[in-house]
């Protein structure tokens, strides 16, 4: 096999969480011969996030998910894996990544460094006010929920949310704050934001939002948040939950086209020939809705991750990657899901439960088109929609086949009855 | 070929369902459950998605 660079082939991932492990093992598991080089900033094997805002901290066993055992990375499919090691640069047409331990030479590479928390000025300088994005982090929330801290959640998204959700269940007094009129409006909408921030308040966790944080009060230890009309909260537990920034600052000098996130095309390709992006920090174009979208969920990060890594190995056959976005989250022991998207909608419609209950859908209407819909508590009926959606299905046929199945469930429940 | 469920691991996300609806579906108790009907090579890559991209590593592929 040749190359551009007359050198052996050489597939570098950068980044080791979700995405970058899944753009190692899709690359062996195509058949791609050449060496693969697996770089992580972290010391950690691969580990599963997710479940660091949830089980991690509520189960009576906090260990981590390790996504693959060192063992089965480096024998099984001979991957290397250079973990603690910090990316610090990119020569994209030398074709050298730098480390913080040293030059690493590829042929291919794939982009998978995530996301970072952003915080909020000073909260990294006192003790007791934390982000989470790592396994550490969580292990410091998870010591001060043990202790039954005082928590407040600066942030009414996802993170924060199952955050407050968790420590409320732990049985910590928690208060989130959001600067937002509404939260999650984002990703839901202002409509079902207001459901779901609603979920909040039945559980005991008091919201505030409308209001930011003015900053902390404490010298080393935090004391209490501050807000911006001059009231503040007493807390042992800061957890700062505001969104993420992509990782791209070691790639400002590479020549790279950098926006929010590293910009690829369809194929996951940022346009200089092998190197693709994957996860948290990749923007791309998705036909399937045609916008450009960066998306943080973890659906994204495996199944970009696999296709980036396919990609990288065989450039000249590589494929376009189109998706119906789904994420989900879990709240007081209730799943959220959403599957497509909620941005642009003209109007959304339950058609299944009741949005003050505890269980229901709603649908998501563009046009004449189904563009979304949101679960609570709705497992077995959510995943019909992803299809509907990765067909282009119409509103009409969504309600249809909504009201279709909403007949079937009160049949089902009738039944239940009287047998 | 022969696909298996940990039902200790499955939490009901349906990303399997939603990749082969055929095999896969999600039931009332909120599980994945296995539907009649045998499962093909022309398969084998949408069975191996399924298997990695389930978020709670509930799946398997044997064969």
């Amino acid at each position: 096999m040749s190359n551009r660079a007359g050198r052996d082939p050489h597939l570098v991932v950068v980044g080791a969480s979700l995405a970058g492990l899944r753009a190692a093992e899709s690359a062996r598991r195509s058949g791609f011969g050449g060496a693969i080089t697996l770089v992580g900033a972290e010391e950690h094997l691969p580990y599963d996030r997710p479940p660091l805002s949830k089980e991690f901290l509520t189960s009576d066993d906090p260990s981590p998910t390790v996504l693959r055992e060192g063992a089965v990375l480096r024998d099984d499919l001979a991957i290397g894996l250079r973990l603690g090691t910090r990316a610090t640069g990119l020569d994209a047409s030398g074709r050298v990544v730098a480390t913080d331990d040293g030059d690493i030479p590829f042929t291919s590479l794939v982009i998978a460094t995530g996301a970072t928390p952003r915080n909020l000025p000073g909260g990294d300088q006192l003790r007791g006010v934390h982000v989470l994005r790592t396994i550490d982090d969580a292990r410091a929330i998870r010591a001060a929920i043990d202790a039954g801290a005082r928590t407040v959640v600066v942030g009414a998204g996802f993170i924060g949310s199952e955050i407050a959700a968790s420590a409320r269940t732990r049985g910590c007094e928690v208060t989130v704050v959001e600067a937002l009129p509404t939260p999650l409006a984002r990703p839901v909408g202002e409509t079902m934001g207001r459901v779901l921030a609603s979920i909040h308040e039945r559980h005991g966790t008091t919201l505030k939002v409308g209001i930011g944080v003015d900053g902390f009060e404490g010298e080393a230890t935090v004391r209490a948040v501050r807000l911006a009309d001059g009231t503040s909260i007493d807390a042992e537990l800061v957890v700062v939950g505001i969104g993420v920034a992509p990782n791209t600052g070691w790639l400002t000098d590479s020549g790279l086209q950098i926006g929010d996130g590293v910009e690829c095309d369809d194929k996951l390709c940022t346009g200089v020939y092998g190197i693709y992006a994957a996860g948290d920090v990749a923007r791309w174009h998705n036909p399937t809705f045609n916008a450009r979208m960066r998306l943080e969920h973890w659906t994204i990060a495996a199944e970009q991750g696999g296709l980036a890594g396919r990609n990288a190995a065989d450039p000249a056959g590589a494929t376009p990657f189109e998706t119906v976005p789904y994420f989900w989250s879990d709240w007081y022991g209730n799943r959220i899901q959403f599957v497509g998207i909620a941005a642009g909608a003209d109007e959304v419609v339950t058609v299944l439960g009741d949005v003050e209950g505890d269980s229901f859908i709603t649908l998501y209407r563009q046009g004449e088109r189904l563009i979304g819909a949101l679960a609570l508590e709705q497992r077995s009926q959510i995943m019909k929609y992803r299809a509907m959606l990765s067909t282009g299905a119409s509103w009409e046929d969504a309600m249809a086949f909504a009201k279709d199945r909403a007949a079937k469930l009160a049949a089902k429940a009738a039944a239940a009855d009287t047998g | 070929m022969r696909i298996h469920t940990d039902i200790d691991r499955c939490t009901g996300h349906g990303i399997c369902e939603s990749i082969l609806p055929s095999v896969f579906e999600v039931g009332d108790d909120g599980l994945v459950h296995l539907l009649d009907g045998e499962l093909t090579e022309t398969m084998r890559a949408a069975l191996e998605s399924a298997v990695v991209e389930c978020p709670s590593q509930a799946l398997r592929l044997e064969g």
